[in-house]
């Protein structure tokens, strides 16, 4: 096995590069900052996802993971640079994209059950029919018997299920998953982790992961891109993980290049945590 | 303005809270009856309770009171509804609309801020003696109310809900219907508690300033010739009136708003109250 680690992020543009699922090209997001300056959050990043892909995420916190993946899916327009979608500049709201929110995002007056069913029924879909998929998705997320429940009579992990289903039932081909486990325990976590390596084998998608665990990205990712730390984060490095497929998170945990990949990424995230630590400090 | 939830259940449980709550107004009237026997407070101006409650079995037993009833009733609940739909949908076009909220913010202020009772005669001039003119006076009074709290709904919702479902690909009209009307339901019915008491406000003061019926007609009536006791049978009348408008209002919002958590989240074993026998039943929320 070999860890390969690029100090240029792009592979030079080959001519016959097959199109990628998502492609941001030179993005700086800027926000207009407290003291009425402003506050470059993203600065000039490239990053090309191909399709079916499975890419993961990681950076120090508030170095602007959520940031990409909101200009990847539309809701946000950077400040300059370009969005390609399938090679199609991205104008408006990404319909190729499901996005799993780092925040809560089911409608609180909604049962579970209509909240998965809900973008089946956007796209017109025949009640009956989109129950019966709905109700299909929640057992697929160990559901089963909450279909009646309301978004806060869940525990926090039962609603990350329900809106991993939300986002999965509509079947997109790209989905952004802005740390979709982080509000689990340990144990739900694998299970989930599992759970979607499963799915994503089955029906391969092309995905952004975002993630603060770097355990997690390695033992889901066919690539980890690690982000700078802020103010104008970019990719400062990424890594092919060569693990085998399918994988197993917990056991493939104990693998020994699965060490070697942690130490290598760790050294370099290491550092920007640290970075973004001193900048907090002041 | 209320703001949406504001129902705190309290430890008590709801049986003895009721108790209270009887003890409390029985107080009260024996309270005003001793006052006005021992001749602390003067009778002429203050009445007794039981010749309030005579006048108001008289009322009802004579049936005099039904046509004035029904009549302030219509007026009211005519008042209320247009008022509340006409709130809602002004609130739920304005709040989506920024521009045009931005050109109208300061009329909608300036209405708001208009003392609105003075239009009672006015619109007496143009919608006649009969219920319209107090129709017109409710709808003027509960409209602000349910409208800025639409308004204020609207601009509450989520922004990562928002998001997300558009992100499933809802239209305008989905948005409507899945995100902005739900969110902003919990908004209207705080308002609609007010909206209640000011439809009745609209409705009486309305038959007060000009009518030939109704229950501010009637009191109206008793005041020309100083029957206190008249006067104040009819307020309570009114008040009782409000009350069961409100808890039909209540029991809507119930309904619709099940998807609410409780200020504080309680467990069956919370809800449940202990019977002198001491066994524990199961109290319905
Ligand atoms: N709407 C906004 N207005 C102003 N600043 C913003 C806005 N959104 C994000 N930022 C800033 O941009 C930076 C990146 O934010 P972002 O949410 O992308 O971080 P993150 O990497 O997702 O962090 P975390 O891991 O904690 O979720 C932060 O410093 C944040 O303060
Ligand atoms: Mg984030």
């Amino acid at each position: 096995m070999t860890i390969t680690m690029s100090s240029t992020l792009r592979p030079p543009p080959s001519k016959v590069a097959p199109l990628a699922a998502v492609e941001l090209k030179n993005v700086t997001c800027q926000f207009a900052g407290s003291g009425g300056g402003t506050y470059t959050a993203v600065s000039d990043v490239d990053l090309r996802i191909e399709d079916a892909e499975f890419v993961a995420v990681v950076g120090p916190t508030g170095c602007g993971k959520s940031t990409l993946l909101n200009v990847a899916s539309g809701l946000l327009e950077p400040s300059s640079g370009d969005v390609l979608v399938f090679g199609k500049p991205l104008s408006g709201l990404n319909r190729q994209s499901a996005y799993l929110f780092q925040a809560d995002a089911l409608m609180p007056w909604r049962t579970a059950l209509d909240n998965i069913a809900a973008g089946l029924l956007f796209r017109n879909m025949r009640k009956a029919e989109a129950e019966a998929q709905a109700r299909d998705w929640l057992a697929r997320v160990g559901l089963r018997a909450h279909a009646d429940r309301y978004p806060h009579q869940m525990s926090g992990g039962m609603r990350k299920r329900v809106a991993l289903a939300q986002a999965l039932i509509l079947d997109p081909p790209i989905l952004l998953m802005d740390e979709p486990f982080s509000a689990l325990d340990i144990q739900t976590r694998q299970l989930m982790e599992d759970e979607l390596l499963q799915l994503w084998s089955v029906n391969r998608k092309s995905v952004i992961f975002v993630t603060h665990d770097l355990e997690e990205a390695i033992s889901l990712a066919d690539r980890v891109v690690v982000l700078a730390a802020g103010p104008g984060t970019r990719p400062v490095a990424e890594f092919n993980i060569t693990l085998p497929r399918p994988r197993e998170v917990s056991e493939i945990r104990m693998t020994q290049e699965f060490l070697e990949l942690h130490t290598a990424i760790w050294q370099v995230l290491k550092k920007e945590v640290l970075k973004s630590h001193a900048h907090a400090q002041g | 303005m209320r703001t949406p939830k504001a129902k705190p259940r309290g430890p008590v449980a709801p049986r003895s809270v009721l108790h209270f709550q009887i003890i409390l107004l029985l107080g009260i009237f024996v309270a005003w009856w001793g006052l006005v026997k021992l001749d602390i407070i003067p009778q002429f101006f203050f009445g007794d309770p039981v010749g309030v409650m005579q006048r108001l079995i008289k009322w009802f037993v004579t049936g005099s009171i039904w046509t004035h009833l029904i009549n302030t009733l219509i007026e009211t609940m005519l008042g209320f509804v247009i008022g509340t739909v006409s709130g809602l949908v002004c609130g739920l076009w304005l709040a989506l609309n920024p521009m045009l909220a931005r050109v109208f913010d300061p009329f909608i202020k300036a209405a708001n801020s208009m003392p609105r009772l003075i239009f009672a005669p006015i619109f007496a001039l143009w919608f006649g003696l009969g219920i319209w003119s107090k129709v017109a006076l409710g709808v003027t009074l509960v409209f602000f109310v349910v409208f800025f709290n639409v308004f204020q709904g609207v601009r509450e919702v989520s922004p990562v809900v928002l998001a997300n479902v558009r992100l499933m690909g809802a239209n305008r009209r989905q948005l409507m219907r899945w995100v902005y009307l739900p969110s902003a339901t919990s908004w209207v019915f705080s308002s609609l508690h007010n909206a209640v008491g000011l439809a009745f406000v609209g409705a009486v003061i309305g038959e007060y300033l000009g009518s030939a019926r109704g229950v501010g007609y009637l009191i109206l009536q008793a005041e020309g010739v100083f029957d206190i006791n008249s006067v104040i049978a009819g307020i309570l009348l009114l008040t009782v009136f409000a009350l069961l408008l409100d808890i039909v209002v209540s029991r809507v919002e119930v309904r619709l708003l099940r998807w609410q958590a409780p200020v504080q989240a309680q467990t069956v074993q919370a809800q449940t109250v202990k019977t002198p026998a001491g066994q524990v039943q199961a109290v319905q929320a």
